[in-house]
């Protein structure tokens, strides 16, 4: 049994379910990611690990132990908040000693511990500021020590960095990795945000209005999406409308062009329409070679993005845009010419 | 452009100056008459007269000790229910707001006859029956004309936290409901409370219509009786009324000022 289990958990709001039939296993010591736009149902299934709300249907395991209808001060989980959620009334060192001091551990135990959390987080020179007095990165790095001060099952993560700058959220969140690796805690990280859940996780579940729409890690997610959900989501990608001419060899007729793929396309027939789906930086300008697609197109725009270049261009009616290292050497194309562009066929993907 | 200001800042200084006298005029006669008492010459004694009436010093002491028993009581009786409201039921939110606005239109003396009624001594509560329970009685009607004044201020406090997230954050961390309140939402909300209390304090340091009909040693009824049958003494107890309330404003200010320049420790 894996050390986390969420069986067939659904969440109703009177009318409104927020959650359809969600299960998982997550392992001791996973980084698990739940990905997903506003009201896909990702921070209910937090918060009914949490103890805040209870599931209408379906249960939740800890570690063997069956937590579904147990209290939030029960149930041994850390939790860092988006908003941070420091005691406005409390130092840091008080902030971070609340836990211990209300499950009346010894006060030598407290300290220790703080010293042990303030540094852990480097910020021993700070245990007698006040929150107010601490920047957005700080009070986190405060928060998530709290969190982890009662050595919880399981640590919790609600978009902590997403009211951070972008400098502070690209390192606390490296420090959050850092830092769940060190301790080996199962975590759970909610986030709208793509690249971060990418770069952290060990695994990810993207969730679109309540229902799972992939499990995978973030390699499988970002070069295999099943759904045009998690393609769309997930990074940017070209999506081609084409009509499938031959399944065996995997032909599909986009405008004029002939494409082949070599991913299967057994739920599929000839002269059905289907939708592709290519991730721009697998488009190259280089000469064609064996197991790729060569199309013409012409160019619509260049956008310079400081280390890429993004090349807009069309293929009939389709928009193809692909992306290029920068090169203060290379020549680009202008808006009007036409380019030759290749791909290979196992990057040309076929969405359900 | 200019002069259009300058105008309406015109305006403003006499409209400002016109209120202050109709305010100020007759706290400054009334000051003045109270020093009065000694003929040909200005003097305290009226004060001096009043500060050495026992019976200033023992229905003084009676009010104070019945605003702090009701500032407890209130405190106690408000924020637990400000926080619920707030936490679990924001939509009751008006229904709470209106029902603590009722003593504000509705008299003190339907309220206390409405406790003659239901509380007397052949009632099934008698509280008016002893001493100690009339005292107690007149608390719960101080804490219900006090309530408007208490709730708002509470209100307010818990307004500028953010009650459920640190509510939640508390109880992940293993606090009870009580801890919580106490370790965590009282400490943050201390200068609301604070404010609330000092206006509870103004408004039972002077009540005369409650602790009159029920017939307590208050210091409103023993202000009515001082200005019924004295003349110098009624404008000096008017002035240091006055104090007493200033002094209560004063402090919520000084206290609502430093909540504004850093949070509450």
């Amino acid at each position: 049994m894996a050390f986390l289990e969420i069986s067939n958990i659904q969440k109703r709001f009177g009318e409104h379910t927020a959650v359809h039939d969600f299960s998982i296993s997550i392992e001791r010591g996973e980084f698990i990611t739940f990905l997903g736009p506003s009201g896909c149902g990702k921070t209910t299934i937090l918060r009914m690990l949490a103890g805040f709300e209870a599931p209408s249907v379906g249960s939740i395991v800890f570690d063997g132990r069956d937590v579904t209808h147990v209290p939030t001060n029960k149930r041994n989980v850390g939790m860092v908040f988006q908003s941070y959620a420091l005691f406005p009334n409390m130092t840091v060192a008080e902030n971070i000693g609340f836990g211990l001091k209300v499950t009346n551990t010894s006060k030598d135990a407290i300290a220790a511990r703080v010293r042990e959390m303030l540094k852990l987080i480097k910020l021993d020179a700070l245990a007698d500021r006040y929150p107010w007095q601490m920047s957005g990165g700080q009070q986190q790095r405060v928060a998530l020590a709290r969190a982890l001060a009662n050595k919880p099952k399981v640590l919790l993560l609600d978009e902590p960095l997403s009211a951070l700058d972008a400098k502070i959220r690209i390192s606390l969140r490296e420090e959050i990795r850092e830092l769940q690796r060190e301790l080996n805690i199962t975590t759970v990280f909610v986030t709208h945000d793509q690249e971060e859940a990418l770069s952290i996780s060990d695994r990810i579940v993207v969730l679109n209005e309540g229902r799972v729409e992939q499990t995978g890690t973030p390699s499988a997610i970002y070069n295999f999406p099943r759904t045009r959900f998690v393609a769309s989501f997930i990074g940017t990608l070209n999506q081609l409308s084409g009509v499938v001419v031959d399944t065996a060899l995997g032909q599909i007729r986009v405008g004029e062009q002939l494409l082949v793929t070599s991913n299967p396309l057994d739920d599929l027939h000839s002269g059905q329409a289907c939708t592709l789906a290519i991730r721009p930086e697998a488009i190259t300008m280089e000469a064609t070679g064996a197991g790729k697609n060569t199309v013409q197109t012409v160019v619509d725009d260049v956008s310079f993005l400081g280390s890429i270049v993004r090349i807009r261009t069309h293929l009939g009616a389709e928009v193809l845009s692909l992306d290029v290292f920068n090169d203060p050497n290379q020549k680009l194309p202008a808006r009007g010419d036409r380019v030759s562009l290749s791909f290979a066929f196992d990057n040309l993907l076929v969405l359900a | 452009m200019n002069v259009n200001r300058k105008e309406s800042r015109l305006g403003a200084w006499i409209a400002m100056g016109v209120g202050a006298t109709y305010f100020l005029l007759p706290l400054i006669a009334t000051f003045e008459f109270s020093l009065r008492m000694k003929r040909g010459e200005y003097s305290f004694e009226a004060y001096k007269v009043v500060f050495g009436d026992p019976q200033f010093q023992a229905t003084f002491g009676y009010s104070i000790v019945m605003a702090i028993a009701t500032i407890v009581m209130g405190v106690l009786l408000v924020v637990p229910t400000a926080y619920w409201v707030h936490l679990r039921m924001p939509k009751l939110r008006p229904l709470v707001e209106f029902i603590t606005l009722l003593p504000l239109v509705i008299p003190a003396i339907v309220i206390v006859f409405g406790y003659l009624r239901m509380y007397n001594s052949s009632s099934i509560i008698p509280l008016t029956g002893s001493e100690h329970a009339t005292n107690f009685l007149l608390m719960c009607s101080y804490v219900t004309l006090s309530l408007p004044y208490m709730y708002r201020s509470v209100d307010t406090g818990l307004r500028t936290i953010d009650v459920r997230t640190l509510t939640e954050a508390a109880e992940v961390l293993g606090a009870n409901r009580a801890t919580i309140l106490l370790r965590v939402i009282f400490p943050n909300i201390t200068s609301a409370i604070l404010s609330g209390a000092f206006l509870t304090f103004a408004v039972v340091i002077g009540e005369f219509t409650m602790a009159s009909l029920l017939d307590r040693p208050a210091f409103g009824p023993y202000l009515q009786l001082i200005g019924a049958n004295r003349a110098y003494e009624p404008s000096a107890l008017a002035v240091i009324a006055f104090m007493v309330t200033w002094a209560s404003m004063g402090l919520i200010n000084v206290f609502g000022q430093s909540a504004h320049s850093k949070p509450t420790r």
